[in-house]
């Protein structure tokens, strides 16, 4: 593998609620190489956004970290002033709610260009042209008259499109993708998917893409690491994930859903609910759902143990490996 | 011979000031049965699911609950609580569709007061306690305010307070598409299995097609207000006649799928025949 | 935006900044405390008659038994701040229940009814809005004598619109709530839904409301009895007091006016920063 763009080394983040400190990322551990696209999976709580939120050193006030989160040689944690914001032209973001960022009193273009102009120095007449230029890039074809609208003219999918397309003009290296098209409808879903896929392999960029829904990670990724109560409980090729799982988390979170295909008579439901990193108990946070738990379970926190090219968290991945094979494709 | 439907809609429409979100739309539900409406932002599902509930009046058109009509606001208090026991429904978010100062103990009991006035306090507590049971939440929950509680949690309590009036229809509108992937599992389990045990219909607004595919035996599916196709949900899904439904359907993560853009621009000319 | 709205912006913030104090809090709930304790028992608890006048003691400073000294007719200085306690606080405090009442019903039935009533009512508010609350409530006691009848029911009608205004906002963003439409849906009545669900889900709103308003009351009525037209002397009042012990001021023997115009802008104080803690609480609810 190349030289990791971002290398994030057991990363435990600790947050203020009501004023006490409370765990909510566990040795969270991953890399991302250049181009290379990483999907982030899990339920709510589970740390995924705040995974993302650490990456791009946007923690709340009083927040504790421990760990490293190394990009271009520098602990992220640590930059300051001019090397802060060299980062910060380096990472850009796309959130779920596209006009939740988008300032709705200012036109498109103001929107698009404001980078450019005040950072990169670049005058108005040739950011607008590559604000249009960008716009085509991501299927808007219109991109002069775009330029001239309000945010509020404009669909969900064609804002989150123009998010995509301003985050593209300053040349990121690495790009944050939190939950993108949730706020979509699926056809515009797909497009919006495509385009992020095209964009990174056509520029190289590399993509942390977190989401909650694991068939979609998959389309774009080729890793993707799954989360449960803070911490990564199996990283593995996404082709892989769906046939042979390593975590029986995983096996739930691709039994659960129901398919399109095909109606089931009871879906396989594992009972409990999701729980946070500072509600886990000791030992394997997921034991107390876990079809497969044994005592050991309970006892201590699984390390991360390489099976088969993949990361998991869990002390029977190399019994269980054919059990959780045959649930899943049971499923399918 | 067949058996009166348990809803019947026929040429219904809805105009906010001149723009039509819902124009003749026609379906029925057997009883028991289960119905989708399938379809994305700016369809008029959700629009049909107001009117069908009372919370919007139709422009044209006639709503059937139970062989009663209900196409105009209700005009008395007797004809409102009449209503409530034919047609429920349980919405979205879960966070909000609860009030914030009132657990499930007393949600529920309000319901009950209303529909059942000839209860006696312990009769009342009794029915309360069944309707905790049947969704699946412990003693403690039934009395915890709603802000202690998860998505799901509050979900069931959404849904025992549409059972409580004992309605024939429940509609579903989006009621697990804000659950995680797990607690949405347990959630439709759950609504299957009242389904089974109660006899009730549902009437599911719904992008999802794998809820849709899980839960329901019909399906219709909207486009710009008007119905495009519908049929049995199984080969609505399976062999899509309009093309529209089709990219629907492909616009599903599945594994081994990859996005394209060109199924949006195929929605984009896919005009309904 | 204009330069008047910055500097009032800033001073917002400022003042949330204070508000956000807990200790600062706790201090301005028990001046609150202590307040409504000196408006019911203030009276009993004069040591001297309050209007007992004795000439050869006017602008006397500090003796024993009169830790206040006495104002310039020789009147004990802190019975008559005890005894002014309660008709300087129950004029606001009626305003303030009136207008609730009528400001909370007016919102709740604007935001419910919608169309063409919230569009009426709104336009009727936007007309009184217009009207400044103290020089109607000068001109009520102008035309109706002075006294504390007038000016309460004036202010009262005045401040109603403000209340009605930030409740119907509120009221119209828990009548879109899903959990309202559920009500709805059940059957219940408009009456009911209100009674149970709606108003007690703004009563947080309501509370910030009713505090800010209280102190903008008092510093109302303060200012009407200073111009002579609220509580008629001899009867003890801190606006009165300010207004008659302005001479004394001029003369070199300030008490009067200071302490009951200290009186007046610590309780204000108290009670708007509490009024602003509420507020901040029923927005991040």
């Amino acid at each position: 593998m190349t030289v990791p763009v971002l290398e994030v080394d057991r990363l435990v983040v600790d947050v203020l609620v009501e004023g006490e400190p409370r765990t909510v990322l566990h040795e969270v551990s991953l890399s991302l190489g250049e181009g290379e696209a990483l999907g982030l999976v899990g339920e709510s709580g589970s740390g995924k956004s705040m995974t993302a939120r650490a990456v791009a050193r946007l923690l709340p006030p009083g927040a504790r970290t421990s760990g490293t989160i190394r990009y271009g040689g520098h602990d992220v944690r640590t930059l300051k002033g001019g090397a802060l914001r060299d980062y910060r032209g380096d990472v850009a973001l796309v959130f779920q709610d596209p006009r939740a960022h988008v300032n709705p009193v200012r036109r498109i273009g103001d929107f698009m260009t404001e980078a450019l102009r005040t950072l990169h120095g670049v005058d108005k007449h040739t950011a607008a042209k590559r604000a249009a230029a960008a716009l085509a890039d991501v299927g808007i074809a219109d991109g002069e008259r775009r330029l001239e609208q309000y945010p509020h003219e404009l669909s969900g999918g064609l804002l989150q499109r123009v998010v995509i397309a301003t985050m593209l003009l300053t040349e990121p290296k690495l790009l944050l993708a939190d939950e993108p098209t949730t706020a979509l409808d699926v056809t515009t879903q797909a497009e919006v998917m495509a385009i992020l896929d095209e964009l990174r392999q056509e520029r190289g960029m590399a993509l942390l893409f977190i989401t909650h829904d694991l068939d979609l990670a998959g389309a774009v990724c080729d890793r993707t690491a799954v989360m449960y109560a803070g911490q990564i409980v199996e990283t593995r090729e996404s082709a892989k994930l769906h046939e042979d799982p390593l975590h029986p988390y995983t096996a739930a979170l691709v039994t659960a859903r129901p398919a399109v295909d095909r109606a089931v008579d009871r879906l396989a439901a594992i009972p409990g609910r999701s729980v946070s990193a500072f509600e886990a108990p000791d030992g394997c946070p997921f034991a107390p759902r876990c079809p497969h738990a044994v005592d050991a379970c309970h006892q201590e926190r699984p390390p991360a143990e390489y099976v088969d090219g993949g990361l998991v968290r869990c002390i029977r991945a190399d019994e269980l490996r054919g059990r959780l094979a045959e649930e899943v494709a049971f499923h399918d | 011979m067949t058996e009166e439907p348990v809803l019947r809609v026929t040429g219904l429409r809805r105009e906010f000031g001149g723009v039509v979100a819902v124009d003749g739309v026609d379906f029925e539900i057997p009883r028991g049965g289960s119905l989708a409406i399938v379809g994305e932002s700016g369809s008029g599902k959700s629009t049909v699911a107001n009117m069908v509930v009372g919370l919007c009046a139709p422009t044209a058109g006639t709503i059937t609950a139970c062989g009663r009509d209900r196409s105009r606001p209700a005009r008395s208090a007797k004809e409102r609580r009449l209503r409530g026991r034919e047609v429920q429904i349980v919405f979205q978010d879960p966070y909000a569709s609860l009030d914030p100062r009132h657990c499930a103990e007393q949600t529920l009991d309000e319901v009950l007061r209303l529909h059942r006035a000839d209860d006696g306090k312990q009769q009342r507590q009794a029915r309360v306690a069944e309707l905790g049971d049947l969704v699946g939440l412990d003693a403690r929950q039934m009395r915890a305010r709603p802000r202690a509680l998860s998505g799901g949690q509050r979900q069931r309590i959404a849904i025992a307070r549409a059972l409580a009036a004992e309605p024939e229809v429940i509609i579903l509108d989006e009621s697990v598409a804000a659950l995680d992937v797990l607690v949405q599992a347990q959630v439709l389990n759950l609504l299957a299995d009242i389904r089974e045990r109660t006899g009730v219909s549902y009437l599911l607004i719904s992008h999802d097609l794998g809820v849709v595919r899980q839960i329901t035996d019909e399906t219709v599916v909207m486009r710009r207000g008007r119905i495009i196709e519908r049929g049995p949900t199984a080969d609505v899904l399976a062999h899509p006649r309009q093309p529209y439904t089709q990219v629907l359907r492909d616009s599903v993560p599945h594994a081994g799928w990859k996005p394209t853009r060109a199924l949006r621009a195929l929605t984009e000319g896919a005009q309904p025949s | 935006m204009t330069i008047a709205a910055s500097v009032l912006d800033g001073v917002r913030t400022r003042r949330r900044r204070v508000a956000g104090n807990t200790v600062v809090v706790w201090v301005c709930a028990a001046i609150v405390g202590l307040a409504l304790l000196l408006a019911v028992f203030g009276p009993a608890l004069a040591p001297h008659d309050p209007d007992a006048a004795d000439l050869t003691y006017a602008n006397v400073g500090p003796v024993a038994g009169h830790p206040l000294g006495f104002d310039s007719q020789g009147r004990d200085l802190l019975s008559r701040l005890l005894a002014g306690a309660r008709t300087s606080m129950a004029g606001p405090a009626l305003v303030v229940v009136l207008a609730m009442a009528g400001g909370t019903v007016l919102a709740v039935v604007s935001a419910w009814a919608g169309r063409w009533i919230d569009a009426t009512l709104s336009a009727v508010m936007d007309v009184l809005f217009a009207f400044p609350a103290v020089l109607l409530a000068v001109l009520a006691a102008a035309v109706f004598g002075p006294g504390l009848t007038a000016p309460t029911l004036v202010l009262a009608l005045a401040y109603t619109p403000y209340v009605a205004r930030v409740l119907r906002g509120a009221a119209l963003r828990e009548r879109a709530q899903p959990y309202i439409a559920a009500c709805e849906v059940q059957g219940l009545s408009a009456f009911t839904i209100c009674l149970r669900h709606l108003v007690p889900n703004i009563a947080p709103m309501m509370a910030a409301q009713g505090t800010l308003l209280f102190g903008y009351a008092m510093v109302d009525f303060a200012a009407i009895s200073f111009m002579g037209l609220g509580v008629q002397p001899p009867t003890s009042d801190w606006g009165v007091m300010v207004s008659t012990g302005q001479p004394g001021v001029l003369q070199g023997y300030p008490a009067e006016s200071l302490t009951a115009g200290l009186c007046i802008v610590v309780v204000v104080v108290a009670v708007n920063l509490l009024g602003e803690r509420l507020s901040q609480r029923s927005e991040g609810r």
